[in-house]
């Protein structure tokens, strides 16, 4: 019973989608839901390995711009097609997830943090040295003119954001709930109780890292259509990865919606915060708003929740 | 292509830049090293230095390490307060791996976003007499810009490799990292000390502030930066060792340079992460590791 009602709601929020291309004319609206919705698939992705693993990924920024720049570098070299880059991005980002974790994943968890944070730097330098891709000067992008049925290309891209991001989601739900899930719950709650029970820790993991950097990669690879312009500095910007932990810790990790509740919420405030106020209030209210739930609420918006139906029920 | 006079310069503004630096680990040495703190916030207090010295500098025209060393004792307070926070709210409920992070990061980025709505992102410098001077020993040319905070650095790390090994406070803060209930029992309360060492670790962020906005000008990003080089210093050093610290320190400070100088500036800021993600890899104890 439960599992289809989750696909009837993948279903009707993806016939909504349809549907409100159809209506809204206002280019505003697919923009500014394709930005929180790239900021959801970034939540969902950091949570695989933070909520469910337990391991800090503070490289978020990274794992996007190198999609980013997968999709731009093929597409200048090969001109392929958007699907296809996103695969692309997928592969290239998976792998780096796996070595990173390889490198480091045997040690502390304090150092996984620290490595992807220094992964990071490294990589902007990279990309900034590379002129194939523009280098410090930045790339840009031309729309294709090609959107399918879409009256513009916007639309295109939203729908298609929305498509990844359900993708996400069921992915996330169907870890969550696996084997495969409780094995890095396991590993989470005390690793060394779980290797002891026979837990294959850092099988689990690598398996953990790679699916989240591939996720960030997927998120990353239509962003070059998005803005049409990318440079080092905007696409590794430390705002993403500020975000892609916030979100997550506002709305719960240990569940799987945790991340999705804490990125439409989040994500929507930006928007009308940016609009209204101003967009450097808006980075500072996200900190200020990471630091409070940590500090106050670290189970989240799903943790305050199930504590007031508990207290209810009895 | 590689003359002498070249490299010779490179290596000794390398050994000036690598004291330097071991003036900003230093408290990360201790935090990171000592208490297992994570402190990612650590060069983000190193901006506010900066900025503390730059402010009173254009005003009342004090000299830029005079500065930090008045700060220095407010910094104290600061770290206490906030490792009050973080034991309340982490280390008490045993959270400090993940929650604890991602509360030194969310500080880092509030700090770095006030500094840019308050001073914007233009770069901001002091005036010193010696800043601008420079000494010329044969063919090596030795700016005081330069010198003086490796002086001072030197000063600092010394201070406080002293009192770590010959006071009593200071070997408790060695102890808390060995062995916490042994230290309970000789009668010492483990999180007065922790609470005292963390104070200390953010009280040399103020020096190593105004050392740091004396060697060229300082915006509020730049902390960024010196994350990677710290902790690449800090595990390479060994962990919580001054010494391997030290040594770690002016080994980055070389090899940036000579990089800087032979292959370009632009590829410098990845020196620090490279090495660090290499002694991970190769010796995560580092140098001197216990």
């Amino acid at each position: 019973m439960k599992i289809s009602a989750f696909w009837i709601c993948i279903a009707v929020i993806f016939l909504g989608g349809l549907a409100f291309t159809e209506v809204a004319t206002n280019e505003y609206y697919f923009t500014a839901l394709y930005v929180i919705l790239q900021a959801t698939i970034m939540a969902i992705a950091w949570n695989i390995l933070g909520g469910f693993t337990g391991y800090v990924n503070f490289g978020s920024a990274a794992f996007f711009a190198v999609g980013a720049y997968t999709a731009i570098a093929l597409d200048k070299a090969l001109g392929l097609p958007l699907p296809l880059l996103i695969v692309a991005a997928a592969v290239v980002c998976g792998l780096i997830g796996l070595g990173v974790g390889y490198l480091t994943l045997r040690l502390k968890g304090v150092y996984f943090a620290i490595a992807t944070l220094a992964m990071a730097i490294v990589l902007e330098t990279l990309v900034t040295n590379w002129t194939y891709v523009g280098g410090a000067r930045g790339a840009y992008i031309l729309t294709p003119e090609n959107h399918l049925w879409f009256d513009s290309y916007i639309q295109m891209l939203f729908m298609l954001m929305l498509v990844l991001t359900l993708g996400s989601v069921a992915i996330s739900r169907k870890l969550n709930s696996s084997r495969l899930g409780r094995g890095l719950a396991a590993i989470r709650d005390d690793e060394v109780a779980a290797e002891c029970a026979g837990v294959p820790t850092l099988r689990l993991k690598l398996i953990s890292t790679t699916v989240m950097g591939a996720m960030m990669g997927v998120a990353g690879a239509p962003y070059p259509f998005f803005v049409t312009f990318v440079d080092p500095v905007s696409a590794f910007n430390l705002f993403v990865a500020v975000n892609a932990i916030a979100m997550p810790m506002i709305g719960g990790t240990a569940h799987w919606i945790g991340p999705v509740i804490g990125a439409l919420l989040v994500g929507s405030m930006q928007e009308i915060i940016t609009v209204n106020v101003s967009s450097e209030l808006n980075v500072l209210i996200v900190g200020v708003m990471l630091v409070l739930f940590i500090s106050l609420a670290p189970q989240g918006i799903v943790g305050l929740v199930q504590k007031h139906v508990l207290r209810r029920r009895r | 292509m590689l003359s002498l006079d070249l490299f010779a310069n490179a290596i000794v503004a390398g050994v000036l830049l690598g004291g330097f630096y071991a003036a900003v680990a230093i408290g990360l040495a201790i935090a990171f090293g000592q208490l297992d703190i994570v402190n990612i916030a650590h060069p983000a207090f190193v901006i506010v230095g900066s900025y503390i010295a730059y402010i009173v500098n254009t005003h009342f025209g004090l000299d830029p390490v005079l500065i930090g060393v008045l700060v220095a004792p407010v910094f104290f307070l600061v770290g206490v307060g906030i490792y009050r926070i973080y034991y309340a709210a982490f280390e008490r409920t045993g959270q400090e791996s993940l929650s604890g992070l991602a509360f030194f990061f969310g500080l880092m980025f509030i700090i770095e976003v006030v500094l840019i709505l308050v001073y914007g992102v233009d770069y901001r410098l002091v005036r010193a007499g010696y800043i601008g001077e420079t000494i010329e020993v044969g063919f090596v040319g030795i700016p005081l810009r330069m010198l003086v905070p490796f002086v001072v650095a030197i000063t600092c790390t010394s201070a406080i490799y002293l009192y770590l090994s010959r006071t009593f406070t200071g070997r408790a803060i060695l102890a808390v990292a060995q062995d916490r209930l042994a230290l309970q029992l000789m009668g010492a309360d483990p999180v007065r000390i922790k609470q005292f060492a963390f104070g200390l670790a953010i009280a040399t962020t103020a020096i190593a502030g105004s050392l740091l906005i004396i060697i060229g000008p300082v915006e509020p990003s730049v902390g960024r930066l010196y994350i990677g080089r710290v902790f690449a210093i800090v595990v390479l050093g060994g962990m919580g060792s001054i010494s391997g610290m030290f040594i770690a320190a002016l080994i980055l400070g070389i090899v940036e340079t000579l990089v800087a100088t032979f292959m370009g500036p632009s590829w410098a800021p990845a020196v620090a992460f490279g090495l660090l993600l290499l002694t991970l890899a190769v010796r995560p104890a580092g140098l001197l590791g216990r």
